[in-house]
Order: C-alpha cells, then structure tokens, then sequence
C-alpha cells in the first residue's frame, strides 16, 4: 500500500483513489452500485413558541425497504435539529461534521450556536462539492435572535421559510401545509399539523412509509418525540412461529470457548511529586 | 450486471437473547462461473466482534485487511478491544472517506457490547449505518433475506433455536439465487464460547 499505510490516521476529507479502478470496472460494461437513500417525506414548521421538524422512518435501496424504522432527525447543536433527505451516508456525514464544526465553534465562542452558523457551514460544504453530495436538508433550531427553518438544497442554495418541505414526499405534504397552515399555531396544533403533514406522505409517497417523528424545540428545551405515531404495526404476526421439522445439516463443527471478561482494577500508590 | 454480481455473496446477522449469529454463503463466483466453494467471507476482529463482507471479492479482502490493521492499532494505544458500536463508526468513516471511488462492498457487522448485549448493524457501500434489532442482510440474495428473515425470526432466541432459524433462512433464500450458495458458514457468538459450523446446502 503507499502512502495510505504510513500516514494513519487520514487528514481527513476524501480519498480518490479507487476513482481510476471503478471507472475501469464500468467501462468494462458493469453497473455502478446504488446507495442507500431515504426517499422521505421531511417538514418542518415555525409554530408561536418555536420550531417542529417531522420525518417518517423508512429507508430504501432501490424498489426495497432496507430499514423500516431509521432516525433521519440529526441533532446538530442542543437547539438545532436537521432532517436529512437523499443519500444516506452523505446527509449523516455533512450533519456529523457541522455539529463538530460548531460544537468546536461553541468551544470557541462560549455562546449558544445560531441556526444561521449551521446554515453557511452546510451550504458552503454543499455547494463545495457542486451537488455531488447529494444531501437536501430541513434545518432549524431556537437560538438568541428567535426562532428558525431553513431548507437546503443538494447544490447548495438554501431558503428561510416558515413551513417547508423536502424528499420525494414533500408534495404530499405541502399540499397539508398549504391548506391548513396559519401564523401563531399552538404547540398542540402544530404536532398535529407535522404528523398530518408526514402521514400523507406516507400513504401517498412509495418512497416513504413506517412512522412518523416529531422533535419540538423552543426557547431553552427541546423534546425528541422517536415514534411520535406508528400508523403501520405488523397486522398478523403468528404466534405459533416457525418449527423446522428437518434439521439443518452440519458437515463440520468447531467450539471455542472464551474466558470470562475480567475487569483488573490495579490498586496502586499515589503519585510521589 | 452490476458490480455487487460479480463474485455474488450473501451475509445475514441475527440477534437473540445475549447472544447473536452471523451467517454467509461459501461461493466464490468470477460472473456465471464458481472457482472456489469455501470462500470465507465472515472474519473476527476479536473475540465478540465479527464482520461479513458481501460484494466485489477482492475489495473484501482489501477491506478486512484494512480494518484489521486499524484495530489492532487500537489495541496497542488503550490496551483493550474496540466496542462494537466504535468499530462500526471506523467501518463507516473508512468507507465515507471514498465516497466518490467507493470499495465495493457491504459490510454487516455484529458483536457483543457491554453487558453481553448483542449489536447488529449493515453498511452500504459509502458507509451509510443501519442498525436494526432484529437482523440485517446484505449480498446478491438480500431481497430473498429479507422475506426469510421477516417470516422466521423471533426475539429472544437461545443460541440453538437462533442457529437454527439463521440457517434455514441463509440457505432456504440462497437456494432462490444463482450467484450464491455452495453451502453455508454460521458463526453463533454466546459470552462463553463461539461455535463456528460449517452446513451442508445444494451445490448448484
């Protein structure tokens, strides 16, 4: 291996070079592998006292469901949340590293992030890469200057809006939104206008589906509701289960016992200055 | 036909009670044409912690080779193993970091954490985690996986029982896909010992 080996860890950012083999392998007639991408229905509104973001739970690979119940709210900063649509592994890679680039930053500052900080790391990342990390995001959060939501889109451009949505059911959704959406909404109302919002997304959208979260944040709290509404349980789960009546058949079996984790604690002296 | 169908594989993780089960197939396939039936695709890192590696044969191998290297750098600096949850953050930012060149393969990763709980997760190919608990599929004859799985799995299976679904449902979804098969290889991990067997499946 060259210089990958010696220079462990990475300094970070990405490696090309497998580029040249993969393109190698494709002109050679095979197909590129597809990535996992949560199709999605992602909202999020601005209610009296704050913000309330809503994602449904299903991911997918291709035409089938590989997760039926995957978290696509990510924590950015104690008052700042971020639904992620796309690929899968780019919306969790960009959110994990803005949230250490600003935790860092809060480090730094010895003040709360504001949604806006979180805005301009996104963007400038996104719009780096031109697109090609193709993560389109719902962000928002409570900070010192008020409540706010903002989407940012895969290339890079962003809006500051006070509804939105984002993935392939943000039309089913918006058309709730846009029916149903007045200034100064109780917390109450606003839960219900999220979940409302996420359901007709999933019954509507293929690419969405199990259930429905919900995080709430105001000034100085926020509360992670994981599994706000299960409107899909398993409908007939057999309580008999499964009985093999033929075994499996074994050709060659190998045990190895292991020893029992124990924890040393070495019981030693004080330091001598 | 896409490059995950090149050499064809098939990888499942179980969980059950205080214990869990990786399984895959034996087949080391170039296209429509098999040259190895004992191809090992499920390795150790340590002790309670194994990783499987469906897709293109040689990134697999490359892969495990790396990882295996990170790990046991990981031993000598804290003097301890690596957690299941931090192995499976490493796998993932390994595979993030080419994530415009990608290695072409799908990792499932299972162990035993603290307090002997059992930890699942699978990979795709740019390091996208999806933990689940109650089993994870990857390779050639995922979709297949995925029906078997959902049928007979149960939660909180003794470490027989979990063989035994885990096998049934490996070579019963293999049976459905031609690019994987060749028999079986079921790693079943309890906190006291780790039974490695090898099945007997078609050979077509």
């Amino acid at each position: 291996m060259s210089q990958s080996a010696v220079d462990v860890p990475p300094k970070g950012g990405f490696s090309f070079d497998l580029c040249k083999r993969n393109d190698m392998l494709i002109q050679k007639g095979l197909k590129a592998p597809s990535f996992l991408k949560t199709g999605t229905t992602i909202v999020g509104l601005i209610f009296k006292d704050g913000v309330i973001l809503g994602a449904d739970t299903r991911a997918t690979e291709g035409p089938i469901v590989a997760d039926k119940n995957c978290e696509k709210i990510h924590y950015m900063a104690p008052n700042i949340y971020c639904c992620g649509a796309g690929t899968a592994a780019d919306t969790e890679a960009v959110t994990d590293m803005v949230s250490s680039q600003l935790r860092l930053h809060r480090y730094q500052t010895g003040r709360d992030s504001r949604v806006i900080t979180a805005l301009t790391l996104l963007k400038k990342h996104l719009f780096s890469y031109q697109g090609h990390v193709s993560a389109a995001l719902v962000l928002g959060g409570v900070d010192i200057t008020g409540p706010h939501l903002h989407t940012i889109y895969p290339h890079g451009s962003t809006d500051t809006l006070p509804f939105a949505t984002m993935g392939s059911g943000s039309l089913a959704a918006m058309s709730v939104f846009e029916a149903k959406y007045k200034e100064g909404l109780t917390r109450d109302e606003g839960i219900k206008l999220v979940a409302e919002a996420i359901c007709s997304g999933i019954f509507n959208d293929l690419g969405s589906g199990s259930n429905v979260d919900i995080c709430v944040i105001t000034k100085g709290n926020k509360e992670y509701l994981r599994n706000y509404m299960e409107p899909n349980p398993r409908t007939y789960v057999s309580s008999k289960g499964y009985s093999f009546s033929k075994k499996t058949e074994v050709l060659l079996t190998k045990i190895t016992p292991l020893m029992e984790r124990v924890e040393i604690t070495e019981v030693g002296e004080a330091m001598e200055e | 036909m896409s490059i995950f169908e090149y050499n064809g594989s098939a990888v499942v993780a179980m969980v059950g009670k205080n214990c869990f089960a990786i399984a895959s197939d034996r087949r080391l396939g170039v296209q429509l044409q098999t040259i190895a039936t004992d191809f090992k695709r499920i390795s150790k890192i340590h002790d309670h912690l194994f990783i499987g590696l469906s897709g293109l044969a040689t990134d697999v191998q490359t892969l495990y080779q790396r990882l295996v290297f990170r790990h046991k750098l990981y031993q000598l600096r804290e003097e301890r193993d690596m957690k299941p949850e931090t192995f499976a953050s490493l796998v993932s930012a390994i595979l993030y970091e080419k994530r415009f060149g990608p290695y072409l393969c799908q990792p499932v990763i299972a162990g035993l954490g603290d307090d002997n709980k059992p930890f699942i997760c699978t990979m795709d190919s740019i390091g996208a985690k999806e933990l689940a608990k109650d089993f994870v599929v990857s390779g050639t004859a995922s979709e297949s996986l995925y029906g078997a799985c959902e049928a007979m799995f149960k939660p909180d299976m003794e470490a027989e029982e979990l063989f035994e679904t885990i096998s049934q449902a490996l070579l019963s979804s293999v049976d459905r896909d031609c690019l994987s098969g060749w028999g079986g290889h079921v790693y079943v991990v309890t906190p006291n010992e780790i039974k490695e067997r090898i099945l007997k499946g078609r050979m077509d």
